[in-house]
């Protein structure tokens, strides 16, 4: 037999076995992705931030498919379109997302929280936090050194006076800041909801000794709070997010400051 | 004699013929997915599986449909084919029956297709084959196993070399895959000790 001939004979018998096999490996084997699934990836933004609880878009928009249950106003990126292109590809009725920003739980800047020690090292607070809170004399507080402004990708966190300063107009509610900062300070929370801006749940007066802005658990909130969201323990207040309804009441009661009721650029 | 033989070509697949740090195949995944521990196991198991796979079907198809036909000179084309259909063909079966692994490996399954130490393997076995008449298909099953452990150390020290690299003091000039190569070079270098080992603890005959 001609060898030329039998060189095109091999390789495209070859081929042709061998992309057979594939489609029938293919065709028993394949796992075919639901169509829902596709088109959802295709509406949501690509930005794997995981605010919606989901590991990344792709994960959210499997969830999305496969339950009812799942809410369509997940992703705070996306916003309301986002969540009316979901609603539409599954059937069922938008509902507006919640614009959830990102806040620092701390106050307290240069001149209203002491020092201890000048900090001299490597400028991250992930390495200040592991030596001396990089000489903050408050073991919870914001260390200022920026980690949380380095992730963001909006732009929207400066550090002013040694503490991370959100702009809420520009946040998106990704959490990355929450995720990065060594001293769990920063929560992501709907913007209805009041935030207490101090993590020091020692009793009021060892607070009020390495800090003047922080919270002395002095349950002022507690009483004026009529829904009973905010418990005081621990010489902290913390609020139930499920119960507050955001009238404001405990940041009008607190002598201190120490609760802010958040609006838009406040 | 032949579980010698067998041991002597494993070893010297891992040490002194090292894919990627003393015949520098493969080195676009070495220097690519090298910065993590993790993906750096996953995507050696990969090769090493594919590696296998390959060798498997092309030595056979080479030593009984090739050279019959005097069609060796094909083997390259031929080889690329088989081993492009074969990624594929584990793509499925991974994506059908272990998803996890299938997720964890992501875009490195595909980028195997072209990997240059997949088809080195399949075609460096066929020349041990030809220059020595003992070398058999379980020698060349082996010396594919061999090279993809060798692979998975070699992954495995650069990553750990990697990690360190990242807390060192580099110069601004050295930043990023300068740095990369030059620690790369050292390693390849250091695997040069490893010359006549096997020779050495064998008594000769590789």
């Amino acid at each position: 037999m001609n060898p030329v001939l039998l060189a095109v004979l091999l390789l495209s018998g070859l081929g042709l076995f061998l992309g057979i096999g594939l489609g029938v490996a293919n065709h028993f084997m394949g796992v075919k992705e639901d169509p829902k699934v596709t088109a959802l990836k295709g509406c949501l933004p690509g930005a794997n931030c995981g605010a919606c609880g989901f590991s990344g878009c792709a994960g959210y928009a499997e969830a999305l498919a496969k339950s009812p249950n799942v809410r369509t106003n997940l992703c705070v990126v996306g916003g309301d379109a986002v969540s009316a292109q979901i609603a539409a590809i599954l059937g069922t009725e938008a509902k507006a997302t919640e614009r959830r920003v990102a806040r620092v739980r701390c106050r307290g800047t240069a001149d209203a929280c002491k020092r201890t020690a000048d900090y001299v090292g490597v400028t991250t607070c992930r390495a200040a936090a592991s030596y001396y809170n990089g000489g903050s004399a408050c073991a919870y507080g914001c260390i200022g050194l920026g980690d949380c402004a380095a992730v963001c990708d909006v732009q929207a966190i400066s550090v002013r006076q040694g503490v991370a300063a959100i702009d809420e107009s520009l946040c998106v509610g990704c959490e990355k800041c929450a995720r990065v900062c060594p001293k769990d300070r920063i929560t992501v929370l709907p913007v209805r909801i009041p935030t207490v801006l101090c993590g020091n749940p020692e009793k009021g007066a060892a607070t009020k000794a390495v800090c003047t802005a922080g919270c002395v658990g002095c349950k002022l909130c507690e009483r004026a709070c009529e829904v009973g969201a905010i418990t005081v323990s621990d010489g902290l207040a913390r609020i139930d997010k499920t119960k507050c309804v955001g009238c404001g009441k405990c940041a009008a009661a607190c002598r201190f400051g120490v609760i802010r009721l958040h609006t838009e650029n406040a | 004699m032949m579980i010698k033989s067998l041991l002597a070509v494993f070893l010297a697949a891992i040490l002194t013929e090292n894919y990627v740090l003393t015949k520098f195949l493969g080195i676009c995944p070495f220097l690519g997915v090298s910065k993590k521990f993790g993906t750096a196991v996953g995507m050696s198991v990969a090769v090493t599986v594919v590696m296998m796979i390959a060798t498997a079907v092309t030595f056979p198809l080479y030593t009984l449909v090739l050279v019959p036909l005097d069609l060796a000179y094909l083997q390259t084309i031929v080889f690329i084919l088989v081993i492009a259909a074969l990624v594929q063909l584990v793509e499925i079966v991974l994506k059908r029956y272990i998803p996890a692994l299938y997720r964890a490996l992501g875009i490195y399954l595909p980028l195997i297709t072209t990997n240059c130490a997949v088809l080195g393997i399949t075609i460096l076995v066929l020349e041990k084959s030809a220059a020595d008449a003992s070398y058999t298909f379980l020698h060349a099953m082996v010396n594919a196993f061999g090279t993809g452990v060798g692979y998975l150390v070699a992954m495995v020290l650069f990553a750990g070399v990697r990690e360190r690299l990242e807390s060192a003091d580099v110069p601004r000039s050295l930043k990023g895959l300068p740095i990369t190569l030059i620690s790369a070079a050292i390693v390849a270098l250091s695997f040069l000790g490893f010359g006549g080992l096997v020779e050495g603890l064998l008594g000769g005959g590789v």
